[in-house]
Order: structure tokens, then sequence, then C-alpha cells
């Protein structure tokens, strides 16, 4: 749709037709500048995005950057050549203006490099801490784990940006990543970001994407596969409050054959004009025989004015799966669960809290962190305090 | 002291053809330590009696009263009467999914008490509980009625009516859907919360087979949103021999 046929055709593995997922390019001339009403850009409001999914300048960054250093990982920021090797290193091929013009003009990247083998316990944590959302500013971000390593590594948004960002995760034959992204951004907070990764042969990807805070949250996270037995789990939990743009859009690319796709996303809303999106694209390509796929999105809306979208998309080239499923639910409070509980002596205020913990419960259990689990329990709670118990 | 006394009690349920008319007039008192089984056809008023006494917003009250020592339970929120000491056991109990049972059951006491409960003994009771009712230790962990069988459900809710202890108890058709072994534990149960002082149980039931484990001291039959004849037990021996016929061909 933005791209001129010969680039398409260039670029396709095997050439799927689909409106869901237009083919890339690396030159920003080819991408126009989106007018909402593209597929990719219907649901998320351009007019509250500072410029970045346009032509706005790309600032000197006003985001600190700090990280720790577990033994044997490399976390540098580079540029130059290396950083210039870096991009496009997951397979990206922009498929939005603003990706390709972050890979075109950002002029370093943060690198979080695992050898292979290396087998690192403590989570590498990378602080972005944004401390002016009048700057507009871009961002690229590497991390790459080396064949048959483990590690984790958590990026965390906090304060006041307006930032286009690139995320690329390359995860080795064989390595087990998880990368957590936290967006928990001041209310002045606008982040157009772009997770790419490449899943490696028999390797295991585990990728949590957190959005609580920030004005314009969307984030697009793509899954490929760099050979058979690769399997990637996509989990999301956001929170909306009023006036809040969270979107989330997965797209998980089934190109390699045994390869296996487990999304699943919650959220909740609260407050006049809280608005979340969540996209679920997957796609079987002919040589993808014997893949599994399951895709999930379930949202509670705790409040009037609230507007929740859900979309699975579920793409089949080839009859040789497996699995693959979907499911999509949105629904308020259940006045059966709420009885249920209220009949046990639970007031209503407990009640309903009890129901959103337990919402989220069995997802955040699947984070693995321990300390970010029980930070995101007691953000849950400070959720709820702001809106949706302080009338009861 | 426990005294339920529901007076020409009436309720409705709305309906796509307006609201309709479900109990028409009930009245009966439950003194201290009683034990009343309701017993009658599919259809006739039974589970809507217990579930308007819990408070469940589905039904409204069109007339009469109910009270729980005096107090007007009516007048109470569904939390607040099972603070008063209401307790009902339901008989489709809801998933409550990402709710562990022990946290559940935890939240249940210190709400009940106004209190949270001493940890040590806490946790003493409830492994008790759970294993007189053939619950395993694990139990605990598992969320709220998620995956569980239908008599793990049942008795679950009767661990529940142990722990929480209330003053009166109404039992909705805890027996249906239960194998005999299961009858057996869930009723044991129930009789080790009535062999307290004062406890009065409201036990509403399809079918006879429970009242030979709960011998009740007073039987009613309902039919038509109405108790249309009550005796003792020898009453239920005689429903068992001869069913509701006599009163539903009474209708036609």
């Amino acid at each position: 749709m933005t791209v001129t046929d010969s680039v398409r055709s260039a670029l396709e593995v095997d050439k799927v037709e689909s409106h869901l997922h237009p083919a890339g390019s690396f030159d920003v001339a080819d991408h126009v500048v989106p007018t909402g009403r593209e597929e990719i850009w219907r649901f998320t409001p351009l007019k509250r995005l500072k410029g970045l999914h346009a032509d706005a300048e790309f600032q000197p960054s006003a985001t600190a950057c700090t990280w720790n250093t577990p033994a044997g990982v490399r976390v540098e920021g580079v540029d130059g050549d290396e950083a210039r090797a870096l991009r496009g290193v997951s397979g990206l091929v922009p498929n939005t203006r603003f990706a390709a013009r972050v890979l075109a003009e950002v002029p370093s990247t943060l690198l979080v490099d695992v050898p292979a083998d290396a087998d690192v316990t403590e989570p590498v944590v990378v602080e972005l801490t944004g401390e002016d959302a009048g700057v507009t500013e871009a961002g690229h971000v590497v991390l790459r784990f080396g064949r048959h390593s483990r590690a984790t590594v958590v990026l965390n948004h906090t304060g006041h940006a307006s930032m286009a960002q690139v995320v690329e995760v390359v995860v080795g034959d064989g390595a087990q990543a998880s990368v957590i992204s936290l967006q928990d951004w001041e209310d002045d907070a606008v982040h157009l970001t772009h997770h790419q990764t490449l899943v490696g042969r028999d390797a295991t990807y585990k990728h949590v994407a957190v959005s609580f805070g920030g004005d314009v949250v969307r984030m697009d996270a793509n899954v490929t596969y760099d050979g058979p037995g690769g399997s990637a789990e996509l989990l999301g939990l956001y929170f909306a409050d009023a006036g809040q743009h969270i979107e989330h859009r997965l797209f998980a690319d089934h190109d390699a054959p045994r390869t296996k796709s487990n999304v699943m996303y919650k959220g909740a809303l609260q407050g006049q004009g809280a608005h979340t999106v969540w996209i679920g694209n997957v796609l079987i390509r002919k040589v993808a025989e014997g893949i599994e796929t399951y895709e999930e999105n379930r949202n509670l809306v705790l409040s009037d004015g609230c507007h929740a979208d859900s979309v699975p998309n579920l793409e089949i080239e080839t009859g040789e799966i497996e699995g693959a499923g979907h499911a999509s639910a949105t629904a308020r409070f259940d006045d059966e669960q709420l009885f249920y509980l209220r009949a046990r002596g639970i007031d209503d205020k407990e009640a309903r809290r009890l129901v959103v913990h337990g919402f989220f419960n069995d997802l955040i259990r699947k984070i693995g962190v321990p300390s970010i689990e029980d930070r995101l329990m007691s953000t849950v709670e400070a959720e709820l305090a702001k809106n949706v118990l302080k009338d009861l | 002291m426990s005294k339920l006394e529901i007076k020409d009690l009436q309720v409705t349920v709305d309906t796509e053809d307006g609201p309709k008319q479900i109990l028409k007039g009930v009245t009966l008192t439950i003194n201290d330590g009683e034990t009343h089984a309701i017993m009658g056809p599919n259809g006739s008023g039974k589970s809507t009696l217990a579930y308007s006494i819990a408070g469940h917003p589905k039904y409204t009250i069109t007339g009469g009263t109910v009270t729980l020592d005096g107090e007007d339970v009516l007048a109470m929120t569904v939390d607040e009467r099972a603070r008063a000491g209401m307790f009902l056991a339901m008989q489709y109990p809801v998933e409550v999914p990402g709710v562990s049972v022990s946290n559940f059951l935890r939240t249940a006491k210190t709400a009940i008490d106004g209190e949270a409960p001493k940890l040590r003994t806490w946790v003493k009771d409830v492994n008790a509980a759970l294993e007189q009712l053939n619950l395993d230790p694990t139990f605990g962990t598992r969320n709220v009625n998620e995956g569980f069988s239908g008599g793990e459900k049942k008795r679950h809710e009767i661990a529940q009516l142990e722990l929480l202890n209330p003053k009166v108890a109404i039992l909705d058709e805890t027996d249906s859907g239960l194998d005999i072994d299961a009858l057996r534990v869930v009723s044991d149960g129930v009789n080790r919360f009535r062999a307290q002082e004062g406890k009065g149980v409201l036990l509403i039931t399809h079918y006879t087979r429970i009242l030979r484990y709960i011998t009740p001291d007073f039987v009613h039959v309902f039919v038509d949103g109405r108790i249309a004849e009550q005796g003792g037990p020898e009453l239920a021996d005689q429903l068992e021999a001869e069913g509701y016929d006599k009163y539903t061909s009474a209708l036609r």
C-alpha cells in the first residue's frame, strides 16, 4: 500500500497479498506520511504523535539511558560502522515511515550483546528516563542473544519523552531469551515503537510488553523465525486511564516449519476516553508446516466512557498445521462473580479489587522475573486506587 | 441466637414480557437450631427463594419481609447479609479466574470477622476443613471454582460453610450432581455445622436422597411460588413414594 510493486516483489520470501502487512523498505521515500486511513494506522490518533509518524525532527536525545552490566554481557552505545551494521540485523525491513526514519537517522545504537553459551541469571536492566516530552527524538536498540545463551533484558521507560524507537532482537539458535519492555511513562509521553525479533532455530523467546503510562503508546511487536523449531511467547499487560491511547500490534510471521507462537494480552480500561487497541496478526506461510499458534486478548472495562478495540487476524497459507486458534473478549465486571464474592461477606470494593487482581494475576506470574512481578502487582493496585475504587 | 423469619415474601424477575412473579407469598420461620427442608419440582421457585434472601440483583422483592434475629435482611447489601450471618451454598458456584482458593477464603474470613484470622490457626483450620471434605491440600492454590469438578465445587461450598461458620445456612441443591460418596462427605460437613448450638439450616432440594443423611426438623413442599404443604420428616417419605403429582396436578 505504501510501497511500489517492485520493492514489494523484491522483498517477499513467498509473496502473500495482504493489507495487514505491507512489504517494507529502508528508503524513507518509499513510505508516504500516513493519513490515518491506512489499515495499520486507522486506530492511532495521529494528531497526538507530535509528528513522529511524519517528519518531526529527531533532536538530540533528552532521555537518560543507564544500565547494569552483568558479568559476561556487553552493554554499550555504539556508533559509526558498527551501529550501521546493526540496522536491520533482526531481518527488519521497515514497513512504517517512522521505523525507516529511525534506522536512517539515528547516529548511535544501544547494543546489549549476550555471548554464545552465556547463562546470565541477573536481568540486564536498561533504564530509559525521559526528561523532556517537548523534544522529539529517535532511538535504536539491539538485543543480541548468542547461540545457546540464556538471559533476560528489561527496557524500563519512564519520565517524559516523545520517542520514535526501533528495538531489534536476535535470538540465536537454541537460546532462551526474555525481553520485557515496560512503558511506565508520565502522562505527557508519546512513544511509537517497533520491536522486531528473529527467533533462531529451536530457540525460546519470551516478549513481555507492559504499558501503563503515556498519552499515546503504540507498539508494533513482530516475530519471524530463522529456522524450524523456534518458539515465541508474546505476553502483554496494559492499563489505560482517562484520555490515554495504548495500542499493541502483534505479528507472528510463521515463515519456518514447526515453529510456535503463543500470544496472551490482557488489558483494563478506566475513565473517559481511555482507548486501547490490540491487533493480533498471525500469518502461516506455505513453508510453515506443523506450526502451532494461539493468540488471545482479554479486556476488562472498569468504567463508562472507555473503548477497547480487539482484532485477531489469522491468515493460513498451508493446511498442514498442528493447531491455530484465537480468542478475544471484552467485558465489564461479571455480576455473577461479584455476587459470589459478596455473598461471602466481601464488600463491593474489595470484590472488584480481587477480580481485577485475578484477571492480571495469571499473566503476571508468567513473566518470570520476581521483582517485576511484584512491582506490577503494586502498579495494578495503584491504578485501581486512582479511579475505579475511588468512588465506591 | 439465630432466627430467620420470612413473611409473605413476594419476588419478581424481569423477563422480555415484563416482570414475572416467581414467589407468591412465602412465609417460613427457622427458629434457633432448626433444619428445614424445602422440596419441590423444577421451576417451583426454590432457588429464587434462596437467591432473593441472599440479595441477588436479578430478583426484585415486591412484598413481604425477611429478618434475621429481628434485623431487616432486605435492607442490607449482599455482603452485609453475609456479615450478618447468612450463608448461601450455591447450586452453580462461580469461577473467579486468577484468585486462589486460599486467598479467597482468607479474604472472606477477614470480611466476616472484621479482622484478619491469626495466621497459624487459620492455616490449620483451612487444611482441616479441606481434608474433612476430601479435598487435596493443593486445592488452596487452585483458582476459585476454575476447572473444579461438580463434586469439588459443592465440597468447596461446604468447606466455606464450615470456615465462615454463619448463623443460618441456605443450601441450594447442594446434593444435585453428587455421587453417593460425595453426598456423604457433604452431608457430614452440614451435620458438623448444625451440631453446633443454635445454627439454622434451610436445605433446598429436588430429591429426598440427602434427607437420609441430614434429617430435617420440618419439610415444606414448594409449588408454584408458595408453600403447598408442610410437615415433619415423614412428609419427605411420602413425597418419595408419591412424587409431586398430587401438588402439580392441582395447578393444571
